[in-house]
């Protein structure tokens, strides 16, 4: 049985269709992803799942319960680690984790020896009684999944968990989220991040303006929507889009960009080389495997970060 | 596929016996933990906000020690022997027994409309601690409920402090006078869930608060018949105190700590009052935490 099943889950604000009639199913132990950009709809999603934000119509099961009707028993079973992070900044570390996990009913005996072993592993020991103001950004992250898995939920909900971090930090969190995977924790992750969703999840569906545009593992998804490899010249900004019939020739797809004229191919070398030989000299080139950043500009025509 | 854990993270010495960090086997399951909180939730919220409270309980403290002091000798004694010289005190009484449970009355009320204002916001939007506590087992409803009850608990330890330190100065003396505790309480959190209620409405604070502090505590404040009685203002003005919490809560303090001569249904009016306010306050907040919380 998947632990999350939707189906024609819709929310709307207004005219807005923030969520639009998406399908999907997540199984145990899973690392599930849902990619896209801003306002693709997957925060939305997420609350959804939570029961926080009512949704407008669809059905939506969380280990075979609404998350609507059983809120309390959907969401003792839920960590989440929300966008923004809702830290008490006034209380200090360890306190954040005991009284967060109060509110699952967990006593204080438990909670105590709890917050240590969750401080270790988001190696936050000897920060244990600063206030929460005085911490990083990656520490305060850390400490925010370190509070979502006080009530040893089977399922974690990870929204944007690494934007915002130095490549250090992001590392450091993926590793542990890795951990938890290991553990049988089911994962749902959303990230604009191409490289974050190919690290951390088996599967995942590219959202975009509140609809699920494709879905399928990172390698799947590479191999269905774009070619081996890219071919990334420059001309400056200003020659880019003219010589976008030029470079027709050379590649199976051409993407212009702004700042640069991306040529899926499978050769990308062979590619340069054959530009080179037409008389074009780009500023500078990259030849590069595809990406899901590829994927999701062939579905959507956009980028992820804009 | 590369490796998921990254090329540059190491795992630290801390982490060799984290395998079963998912699931120790010792936190009750999400059935046990889910009836817990559809029972409790809402007093988990209150002890949370008691802790909080831990920051600045050196203001609350001093302020519930200091504000009698002040007032006690600015008004009580400094006024009070001018009021007593002229007239032999208002009621029957000295003026600074008349005063004294008007000040205890209006000081926790003022105290209610900070704690239901500046840090709701807090709560809803500068660091969405509400949105927090969303996402736990608890519902939002009980979270308007455990803000409540703690502001309440924050408000009747203060009046215990600022009783004790009336009692210490001769301005309060009977037994009865202790009711002055729970009246006061009672006429907090009727402002104060009134307040709570507006406060969680707002997306971000503007003047609002600025402006009732100016335009409705503060003449509420002045026009409650905390320094004198109410009917000797003008009646145009009088409607100002009736629709005050401060006045029905001050009327009622008097009627416990000294006897003030009213009808006993005076008593029932004035306690009648407070708590439809608190139940209108309490329906309104948990309405708009729900509201907003679920959005």
């Amino acid at each position: 049985m998947p632990v999350i099943e939707a189906r024609a889950l819709t929310k709307t604000y207004g005219d807005v269709h923030a969520v639009d009639g998406i399908d999907f199913e997540v199984a145990s132990g899973e690392s599930f992803g849902l990619l896209g950009p801003n306002g693709a709809g997957k925060s939305t999603t997420m609350r959804m799942i939570g029961g926080t934000t009512l949704r407008t119509s669809g059905t939506l099961l969380v280990n075979g319960l609404d998350p609507e009707a059983n809120g309390p028993e959907v969401r003792a079973n839920l960590g989440v680690v929300p966008q923004t992070d809702n830290l008490d900044t006034e209380l200090r570390a360890r306190d954040n984790l005991i009284m967060y996990g109060r509110y699952f009913g967990l006593p204080y005996g438990y909670l105590r020896q709890r917050a240590d072993d969750l401080l270790a592993f988001a190696q936050l020991t000897e920060k244990a009684t600063e206030k929460v103001d005085n911490l990083s950004g990656g520490m305060k992250r850390r400490l925010t999944i370190a509070r979502a898995l006080v009530n040893e939920p089977r399922i974690l909900l990870l929204d944007e968990p690494t934007t915002g971090l130095d490549p250090q930090a992001r590392h450091i969190l993926w590793d542990r989220l890795f951990r938890l995977k290991e553990q049988g924790v089911t994962l749902i992750v959303t990230t604009h991040f191409m490289d974050e969703a190919e690290q951390l999840c088996d599967r995942l569906v590219v959202m975009d303006r509140g609809t699920i545009v494709a879905e399928g593992s990172p390698p799947d998804l590479i191999r269905r929507y774009s070619s081996r490899e890219v071919l990334e010249v420059r001309f400056g900004s200003d020659r880019n889009a003219a010589l976008v019939d030029q470079l027709r020739g050379f590649a199976d797809r051409i993407e212009p960009l702004p700042d640069r004229v991306l040529l899926y191919t499978e050769d990308g070398e062979g590619a340069l080389e054959a530009v080179r030989r037409s008389g074009l000299q780009p500023v500078t080139s990259l030849v590069r495997r595809s990406s899901l950043e590829d994927v999701f500009l062939r579905l959507t025509g956009r980028s992820l970060i804009d | 596929m590369t490796d998921p854990r990254g090329p540059s993270a190491s795992p630290g010495p801390d982490l060799l016996d984290s395998n079963t960090l998912a699931y120790s086997g010792r936190a009750p399951g999400a059935a046990r933990q889910a009836g817990l909180v559809r029972r409790w939730g809402w007093w988990y919220q209150a002890e949370w906000r008691l802790l909080g409270m831990k920051a600045y309980w050196t203001s609350i403290v001093g302020t519930a020690v200091i504000t009698p002091l002040l007032y006690v000798v600015a008004m009580g004694m400094g006024l009070g022997s001018l009021v007593d010289a002229r007239s032999g005190g208002i009621g029957g009484v000295p003026y600074l027994v008349f005063v004294a449970p008007g000040l205890l009355v209006s000081s926790i009320v003022m105290a209610a409309t900070g704690e239901t204002s500046y840090p709701v916001l807090l709560g809803f939007k500068w660091g969405r601690l509400y949105y927090a506590r969303a996402t736990t087992a608890a519902s939002p409803w009980q979270v308007a409920v455990g803000e409540l009850l703690a502001v309440g608990l924050r408000l009747a330890g203060e009046s215990v402090l600022f009783w004790i330190v009336l009692r210490a100065l001769g301005a309060v003396t009977s037994v009865a006078s202790l009711l002055v505790i729970p009246i006061a309480t009672l006429a907090g959190l009727a402002a104060g869930s009134l307040l709570m209620a507006f406060s969680a409405t707002l997306e971000e604070e503007g003047t609002e608060f600025a402006l009732i502090q100016r335009f409705v505590v503060m003449p509420m404040f002045l026009f409650a018949g905390t320094f004198y009685p109410l009917e000797s203002m003008p009646i145009f003005l009088q409607w100002i105190g009736w629709i005050s919490p401060m006045w029905h809560g001050t009327q009622l303090a008097r009627m416990a700590a000294f006897g003030l001569a009213l009808p006993w249904w005076h008593a029932l009016l004035h306690a009648g009052f407070l708590l439809a306010l608190l139940a209108v306050g309490a329906f309104f907040s948990v309405r708009n935490f729900v509201a907003r919380l679920g959005r």
